[in-house]
This record gives C-alpha cells, sequence and structure tokens, in this order.
C-alpha cells in the first residue's frame, strides 16, 4: 500500500516538470523586465569580447603586474562571497529562533546567495592566467594541495554552499508548485548551511591571513571584519531587492512584511558598527605602533610620497568608503529614516558601496603596496578589466532576476500546479 | 605492442592528423600538451613524449634544436648560497647574465607592451646616516626619525641608474629566489605546480601552473615573477641547454622564478650568478658537505638572513666579512 502510494506521489510531482515550468515562466515577464535582461545580456557580450582579448593576449591586458598580481577581480571575488555568505543572516533568525516574519523572504536571501556565488565563480575564474588547466585543481584528474592550499579550502566551501543554496530554495518552490508539503530532511540542510555559510568567508579571510608575506594581511582580526562586513552588504542588497520586488508587485506587501525588512536593517546596523569598530582597532593597532606594518594602511588612509612623487590613488576609497558607512549608520539609528522606504534603501546602497570600497579594492590592492622589495606601485584597473569583472556581476544578477523571477510566481500563486 | 601503438600515433601526428595535435583556437593549445600529466606523475617515457613534443614546438616555433633535461637530484645534496654584501658593487652583471642563461622575456623592442622579466632585482640601499635636526618635527619625534640605519628594506629602490657604481652613499642588495626550506609559495599552491625538490630547490612545472599567482602574494622576496604575456625572446638569444624545471622557455598566464640554474648545478657547473660577479661576492655550494665554501661562510662570517620573521628558512645567505 504504502510503496504504491509512493510512486503515485512521484509521478504527480515530476521534478522535470516543474522545471520545464519555472524556465518557462522566468522568461516572460513584462517588457520593462525584457529590458532589463537585456541590458544584463549586452553588458555580459561586452566582458566576453574583453575576455577574447586576455585568452588570446593574455593579463597583459588588465592593469595588474607583478607589483600587484591581484587586482579587481580577486576584488570582487572576495566581496561577493561576502554577500552569499550573508544569507545566513536570514537563516538563523527563521530556523533556529523560530522568526516567522522572515518565511517569505528567506527564497530571495538563499538565492542572492547563489547570484552572488556566480559573480564570486566568473570573477575569480577570470583571474586564472592558463584557464584550460583548471582540473588540475580537481581530484582524480588533478593533484589538489588539499589540506595545504587555502584556495583549495575555498573551491571545496563555495561548491557545496553553491549547492546547499540551490538545492534547498528550489526544493521549496517545487514543493508549493504541487502545494505540498516538504520533507523534514530538508532541515538537515538548512542546518547544515549555517555553519557552512560563516566557513565560506572565514576561509576566503584565511586565504590572505595566513600570508606572513604580506603584513597588512597577516591579522587575526581578519576573518571576524570579513563576517562583520559580510552581514552588512549581503542584507543591505536584500533589503533593496526586496523594497523593489515591494514595489513593483504590490501584493507582496504583507508577505514581505515592514517588520521583516525592519529587523534586516537592524541587522545591517549592528555588523555596520562592528565593522567600523574592527576597522578603527585595526588602524590603531598598527598606526600607534608605528612599525613598517604600518605603511599599506598609510598608502590606504593618506597615501605615500617617495621620491618626490605623491602615490594615492585609493584614498578617497578609503575616504569615500568610511564616509558613506557613517551616515549609513546615522540613516538606520534615526527610527524615522530607517522606517521610510526611500531613506532605507538609500542608506542600503550606500553600505553597499561603502563595504564593496573598503572590502574590495580596499583590502585586496594596499596589501600589495608597497611590494616586498619596497617599491610603491599603483595599480589601476583596465577599462577591459572593468568590462570583464562587471560581465561577471551581469551574469549574477541575470541568473537571480531569473531565479526571483520564479520565486514570486510561485509565491503569488502565478504558478501553481492545477490538479 | 605498445610501442609501435605509439609509433602508428606519432607518424599520424607527423601527417597532423591527430585528434592530439588538434590546438583549441585563441588560446592556441594542443590536446596533446593539455593532456599532459603532472611531472611527478610522469613515468620516463612520459617524460621523454612530452620533452619531444616541447623540441619539436620549439623548433617549429623558433627554428633552433634544443636539449631539454630532466636531471634529478643528486643524493646528499642541498644547495646554498650566501652573498656577500660588503663586496657586491651593484653592476647587475648577474641580472643580465640570468636573463640571458635562463630565457626570460627580454622586453620587445617593437612592442612595448611585453614586459621583460629579472629574476634578480638588485636593491640600493642608503648607507646609515645620521641627521639629527635641530628642531623637533612633532612631540615624540625628536628629530631622529628619519635616519636610515642599516636595512629597512621597505623604502628602498630597485631602478637605480648612477653612470658609475658603486656609489657612496649607498650598498646594495641583490634578491633572488631565498630557496626557502619552508616555502609558503608551495605550501599556498592549489595544484601542487611547484615544490621542493630533494636537493632543496623550489621549481615550477610551467605546464602545470594555472596561473592563479597566490604564490606571488605569498612570497616575502617578490621572487615570483607571472608571464603577463606571450614571452619575447630572439631565436638566436636563445640558451638551448634547457632543463624541464628550469630554464625551458615559458608561455603566457604562469609563473617563473630562480632556480638556482638547475641546468648547470645539476651537473656540476656554478650558476650564472655566480659566475659571471665580477667581485666575487657570490658563493654557492652543498650545505651537506662540511668541507664546501658555503659552509666555511656560514661558520666564520657574519652571516644573517632576510625577513626571518616571515618563517620562511631560506637557504640564501647574506654576509659580512
Amino acid at each position: 500500500m504504502v510503496k504504491v502510494n509512493d510512486e503515485r506521489e512521484k509521478v504527480d510531482e515530476s521534478f522535470f516538470r516543474f522545471l520545464i515550468e519555472a524556465i518557462k515562466i522566468a522568461f516572460s515577464g513584462s517588457r520593462r523586465y525584457y529590458a532589463w535582461l537585456l541590458g544584463l545580456i549586452l553588458i555580459i557580450l561586452l566582458g566576453a569580447y574583453s575576455y577574447y582579448y586576455q585568452l588570446k593576449y593574455g593579463f597583459i591586458i588588465t592593469g595588474m603586474r607583478d607589483q600587484v598580481s591581484w587586482g579587481l577581480y580577486i576584488s570582487n571575488f572576495t566581496f561577493f562571497v561576502g554577500v552569499a555568505a550573508s544569507a545566513v543572516m536570514i537563516v538563523i533568525p527563521l530556523y533556529i529562533y523560530n522568526y516567522k516574519e522572515f518565511k517569505h523572504i528567506i527564497t530571495f536571501g538563499e538565492y542572492l546567495a547563489v547570484g552572488a556565488l556566480i559573480i564570486v565563480m566568473t570573477n575569480v575564474s577570470a583571474d586564472i592566467g592558463r584557464i584550460e588547466r583548471i582540473f588540475h585543481m580537481f581530484p582524480i584528474v588533478g593533484t589538489p594541495n588539499w589540506p595545504q592550499s587555502l584556495l583549495m579550502w575555498d573551491f571545496i566551501v563555495l561548491i557545496g554552499y553553491l549547492l546547499l543554496n540551490l538545492i534547498i530554495p528550489t526544493y521549496g518552490l517545487y514543493k508549493a508548485y504541487y502545494n505540498s508539503q516538504p520533507r523534514s530532511w530538508i532541515k538537515v540542510l538548512i542546518y547544515i548551511s549555517v555553519p557552512w555559510a560563516i566557513s565560506i568567508h572565514t576561509v576566503t579571510a584565511f586565504i590572505y591571513s595566513g600570508l606572513s608575506a604580506r603584513p597588512f594581511w597577516n591579522s587575526a582580526l581578519m576573518a571576524p571584519r570579513f563576517l562583520a562586513s559580510a552581514f552588512t552588504s549581503g542584507p543591505a542588497l536584500l533589503i533593496i531587492v526586496l523594497l523593489l520586488v515591494r514595489h513593483f508587485r504590490p501584493e507582496f506587501r504583507e508577505k514581505i512584511s515592514e517588520k521583516a525588512i525592519q529587523t534586516l536593517a537592524q541587522i545591517i546596523l549592528i555588523a555596520l558598527i562592528t565593522n567600523l569598530f574592527f576597522l578603527g582597532s585595526e588602524i590603531y593597532s598598527v598606526g600607534y605602533a608605528q612599525t613598517s606594518h604600518w605603511i599599506s594602511l598609510e598608502y590606504l588612509i593618506f597615501g605615500l610620497e617617495h621620491a618626490g612623487k605623491y602615490y594615492g590613488v585609493l584614498v578617497p576609497f578609503f575616504w569615500a568608503s568610511l564616509l558613506l558607512n557613517l551616515i549609513a549608520v546615522f540613516v538606520l539609528l534615526y527610527p524615522k529614516t530607517r522606517k521610510n522606504s526611500y531613506s532605507l534603501a538609500l542608506a542600503c546602497f550606500m553600505v553597499f558601496i561603502g563595504i564593496w570600497l573598503e572590502k574590495g579594492m580596499g583590502l585586496v590592492i594596499p596589501g600589495f603596496v608597497p611590494t616586498p622589495i619596497g617599491e610603491i606601485w599603483e595599480y589601476i584597473p583596465t577599462l577591459m578589466e572593468i568590462m570583464i569583472s562587471f560581465a561577471g556581476w551581469a551574469l549574477g544578477f541575470l541568473i537571480y532576476t531569473l531565479l526571483i523571477r520564479v520565486t514570486i510566481a510561485i509565491e503569488s500563486g502565478e504558478l501553481r500546479h492545477l490538479s | 605492442m605498445k610501442d609501435s601503438r605509439r609509433n602508428f600515433i606519432k607518424k599520424i601526428a607527423m601527417l597532423g592528423f591527430s585528434p592530439l595535435a588538434f590546438k583549441i583556437p585563441v588560446i592556441d593549445v594542443s590536446f596533446e600538451e593539455l593532456m599532459q600529466k603532472h611531472f611527478k606523475e610522469m613515468s620516463e617515457e612520459e617524460k621523454r613524449e612530452v620533452i619531444e613534443r616541447l623540441e619539436r614546438e620549439y623548433k617549429e616555433k623558433y627554428g633552433i634544436d634544443v636539449k631539454i633535461k630532466t636531471t634529478p637530484a643528486k643524493e646528499g645534496v642541498v644547495w646554498g648560497y650566501a652573498l656577500n654584501i660588503q663586496k657586491c658593487i651593484g653592476c647587475r652583471r648577474c641580472v643580465y647574465a640570468c636573463v640571458k642563461e635562463n630565457n626570460q622575456s627580454r622586453g620587445s623592442k617593437n612592442d612595448p607592451t611585453i614586459p621583460a622579466i629579472q629574476w634578480i632585482r638588485v636593491i640600493r640601499v642608503e648607507k646609515a646616516k645620521l641627521n639629527p635636526e635641530t628642531k623637533a618635527k612633532a612631540d615624540f619625534r625628536v628629530g631622529f626619525g628619519e635616519v636610515r640605519a642599516g636595512i629597512d628594506i621597505e623604502v628602498t629602490e630597485h631602478y637605480y641608474s648612477p653612470d658609475k657604481v658603486p656609489e657612496k652613499d649607498y650598498f646594495y642588495i641583490p634578491i633572488q629566489c631565498q630557496q626557502c626550506e619552508r616555502p609558503p609559495c608551495v605550501k599556498v599552491c592549489p595544484t601542487k605546480a611547484t615544490w621542493k625538490e630533494p636537493d632543496g630547490i623550489i621549481v615550477i612545472d610551467y605546464n602545470w601552473c594555472i596561473g592563479c599567482r597566490y604564490c606571488m602574494a605569498a612570497c616575502p622576496y617578490w621572487a615570483r615573477h607571472f608571464n603577463w604575456t606571450e614571452p619575447y625572446i630572439e631565436a638566436e638569444e636563445i640558451n638551448t641547454n634547457m632543463h624541464y624545471l628550469g630554464n625551458r622557455l615559458r608561455m603566457k598566464g604562469v609563473v617563473e622564478k630562480c632556480t638556482f640554474c638547475i641546468q648547470r648545478t645539476r651537473e656540476g657547473r656554478f650558476p650564472a650568478c655566480v659566475e659571471i660577479c665580477p667581485v666575487g661576492a657570490r658563493k654557492f655550494g652543498n650545505l651537506l658537505d662540511p668541507e664546501s665554501e658555503i659552509r666555511k661562510i656560514l661558520e666564520s662570517k657574519r652571516v644573517f638572513r632576510l625577513k626571518e620573521e616571515a618563517g620562511t628558512q631560506p637557504k640564501f645567505f647574506y654576509f659580512m666579512d
């Protein structure tokens, strides 16, 4: 008897059918929706065009050289690992503290991690000099240097995290599509995803903090700082997305409650203040001691003078980041501006840009300046490099758009299986 | 049986029909090259095949006959290097001898976007000068703050170009791969494409490196250099005495570094930089041999290593008489 039931269930709830319907709905929408998709595709094409040149002529087309050997790609990689990790800030309140307000935003958060991971992977792949040899990192066909190399660890945790954040929400939508309840095994995956999210950003921080050659990164505070900034930038982007969903689809104003958004804003506020505190703590320790370890930070904050020449392309980045983050703190602290959708969205935008400046360029580049033998050399990305990197962004946003299009369709009842 | 099959494939390859010889467009890499194993996992036979392929490719590209060796490390040998900074005059002859010996990219005259690669960088350091200022600059800096005493390699110059060396107010520290006993570059490499050989030399399999440049971030000595584009070298300038793990021609997108001239030292010759040094500042030898010159130096001179605090334990020593 039981067996028969099982089989009937399987026939009824075909995952394949769900997938087909989901893909159909993902590519249907208003004219504005198509314009958005087309815009993203155009950016991707521009990036692909530039990437062709990078493949053909090598990294000479980028602004990187031996002095600063990681640039915009690795900056964006680092930043978006943080955005991806922040999905945990919705999972923890919902599944551990049973905070019901997050029930309808969880899928948006988990899929945001997927989109962010696409940006992570495209950017880190763009930084590989011989991409055709990437299989050298894989077991059996390659020789992965695991557990020694943190890049191997990162590769493993990022793949795992991508799978978790694809499977968990997709399974939820699939069940919702057939109006049935998710099985409890999915809970296991959800609980695994909590430490896993922490791990992806910790491991990413360890890539940097384990290097004695680079005093600027060689700090025990690196991983905590990474997490604090992640829990700022990720929820900030999510709030913007949720506000947009509420704006374009008024029927979501109840599901995506004001309370849920306000809780997210509080999370951002706490993480933002923690992050600023960590930053201050880091600046103090090396700044007060004035050892040679201070020099990279000095380059970032004030710029350096050497042989009569001033070097300081990153100085505006640092101050803009600090200013944006500080203004955002006050906008989020003051209840009236926090509760107004427009000022909240603006604060979230400032936080997102502020953390991008701090964690992207502001973290990766100064680690290389000065070089280990004392050269001060300024890195400026080339247009082609920017196009390649931002094509990664566009691909991430494109996939995220398609995923939340399906989410919206199912959550609103627009797409349901009729039987 | 196996042999005849290989010959068969080879014959086809010569006719240009082999799928192995097919080159992937844009990146211009043949399947044969792509399918190649990690050097340490190759059998002797596979090594021979790879070498044959490389020699064939160099012949096609440059019209030269080269000999690529895979000479292994000798037992009972760990190479060490000592450099007398008291003697060094900063002439950079070592830099150019190294480039010539190790087939680095020269930097093209016609195309300024092709950068030259040098494995040795000589940094110029100001001799200790004490110029106390009478007026205090800041509250707790009473005028001695700008003293450059000794080695502060974070404020140095490696692009110096005077008419004559040595200069009165400076001394020089040539820096190249320090062949660390605990090499951070090897630790961080995701693919084991770089490793420490039994004779202590850190080598790279240029066909296994994926070009992620993590090793460059991890190196405290700026000893690793990346091929930002296809290296440029005139055919007549190529040193045809090559080692697979050393000075064979590189490709774009991979990292390279000093190997203590592995193609020379494994055959009992000195590295090119040792040979060329006009003042005899460079010493090289077997650290395991108590009678070697290098051991004598370590015992009797004032020896130091660069950036001990990085925990890398270099086998490259600096000394003074």
